[in-house]
């Protein structure tokens, strides 16, 4: 996908790094995604009776609600930013094809929620008592793919919502629907993997959250464009 | 603006307003409106068919009659879905401004019939599944229809610009289109409760012939009615841009 073409590739890059430079510098974003994920880790395991539900059960679940939202505060960031003094325009009037501009910022949405996840899923083997090598490895596995699919959809989202009259509101309206089968693949899929199943039972579930991928990656990439101004 | 008799209608890719046509009548209620009229009388027809002129279905009993408005609600609400769909595909093709007047008019009327469907549902599945609601896939389904239909409402309604508003629901919708297959297969991978279809199969439809017959007739006369909803959510769009509300 990436590969097409050079220009598309290397302007993309020259996005991603603008973001993720703005993010390395304020840190602003980043820990405040990453409290309110563990904060959701925590409030979560009170709103069940822990004897009556295990905690192996519950974690996958509790983990891919609270990371979903987490990463509706960060994808919210990608583009408000842009909205401060219009900077919006300095990207339109770059020489780079309008997916790039994309492209550029999903990538840099990809690596700030996967650094979200790298906390996030030790915090809630530590919580919840998983066993931490098989839990790194059933969700490590699980969060990269469900990581792209939340980031494509959110990315082409946050672009939309930025310019409409009630932002923080329209943005989980429009993606949580689209997140639905990411949730739901996801939860079953670790759910198995952490449970010590075969793999293969876990297998049906990845294959649609790779579907998923694949589809929303190139349906979004070709959307966004239609979202700018001209 | 300058004072000459007759101003030129600016022209192009803008959202122009079109200028007055004899095919929309400046007073609706005075001139005899087919479309109208059969979507009316066919809902009521409907609806007195069901009611006194159809068996009673051994098993279900009386409550199985919910069937003849559910489904043909159902199969309405599809179709405007799908008019939303292929017109927000349109206007995305070719900017044309009718294409989203009437993905505006079906994501209206899919919301209203997606409703009708989800209440009729619950009342049908008390005293027959023994529960008002099960995360069944096809109704994680309709409910999901639900909530995408409404945000792209919601979001119709937030955009002031016209011309992104258009182009920001008609990608919503399209995007929508391709995440329903997604949310079907997950949620039939999850669990399935809900009856296959008996009419719309590849095999012979299993119905009695008097429960098909009120069945196709029901369908029929909802179908209409959608589309009469739909004309009329069109024309209402028109007068509001002519009267200057975008």
């Amino acid at each position: 996908m990436l590969a097409r073409a050079p220009g598309l590739t290397a302007a993309a890059w020259i996005v991603a790094k603008k973001d993720l430079a703005i993010e390395l510098r304020t840190k602003s974003a980043f820990l405040s995604v990453i409290v309110f994920t563990l904060l959701g880790l925590v409030i979560f395991f009170f709103a069940w009776d822990s004897t009556a539900v295990s905690a192996l059960d519950l974690a996958p679940g509790v983990l891919w609600v609270t990371f979903t939202f987490a990463g509706l505060l960060g994808l919210h960031r990608s583009f408000g930013a842009e909205m401060q003094d219009r900077a919006i325009d300095g990207l339109l009037v770059a020489p780079i094809d309008r997916e790039s501009i994309y492209l550029g910022k999903a990538i840099a949405n990809a690596i700030f929620v996967s650094a979200v996840l790298v906390i996030a899923v030790p915090a809630v083997a530590l919580f919840y008592n998983l066993p931490l090598g098989r839990a790194v490895l059933a969700l490590g596995s699980v969060a990269v793919l469900a990581a792209i699919g939340l980031v494509a959809i959110g990315t082409l989202f946050s672009a939309m919502a930025v310019n409409t009259r009630m932002a923080e509101l329209l943005l989980p309206m429009l993606s949580l629907p689209f997140f639905v089968p990411i949730v739901l693949t996801s939860a079953q899929a670790s759910t198995q993997l952490l449970a010590g199943r075969p793999f293969a039972e876990a297998l049906p579930w990845l294959k649609i959250l790779v579907a998923f991928d694949i589809v929303f990656v190139v349906a979004c990439t070709v959307a966004f464009p239609h979202t700018l101004e001209e | 603006m300058t004072s000459t008799a007759v101003p030129t209608p600016p022209t192009g890719n803008s959202f122009r307003v079109p200028p007055p046509s004899p095919r929309l009548p400046g007073a609706p209620f005075l001139v005899f409106d087919w479309l109208f009229a059969l979507a009316v009388v066919g809902v009521i027809g409907a609806i007195v068919r069901i009611i006194f002129f159809t068996p009673i279905e051994a098993t279900q009993g009386a409550a199985q009659k919910i069937y003849y408005v559910h489904v043909p609600a159902a199969l309405s609400a599809y179709l405007a879905l799908i008019v939303c769909a292929v017109m927000s595909m349109i206007y995305l093709w070719l900017r044309e401004v009718r294409a989203d007047r009437m993905a505006e008019s079906a994501g209206e009327v899919a919301l209203l019939f997606t409703t009708a469907v989800l209440i009729t549902g619950p009342l049908w599945g008390k005293p027959i599944w023994g529960t008002w609601w099960t995360w069944d896939a096809r109704l994680t389904l309709t409910l999901f229809l639900w909530f995408v239909t409404a945000a792209y409402l919601v979001l119709r309604g937030a955009v002031d610009d016209p011309i992104m508003r258009a182009r920001y629901s008609a990608v919503l919708a399209v995007l929508a289109a391709l995440l329903i297959p997604f949310i079907h297969l997950s949620v039939y991978l999850f669990r399935t409760l809900h009856p296959m279809p008996i009419v719309l199969k590849p095999s012979e439809p299993s119905l009695p012939r008097e429960m098909l017959i009120t069945f196709s007739v029901s369908s029929i006369a909802f179908l209409f009615f959608c589309a009469m909803l739909m004309r009329s959510r069109y024309r209402l769009a028109l007068l509001r841009e002519r009267a200057g509300i975008v």
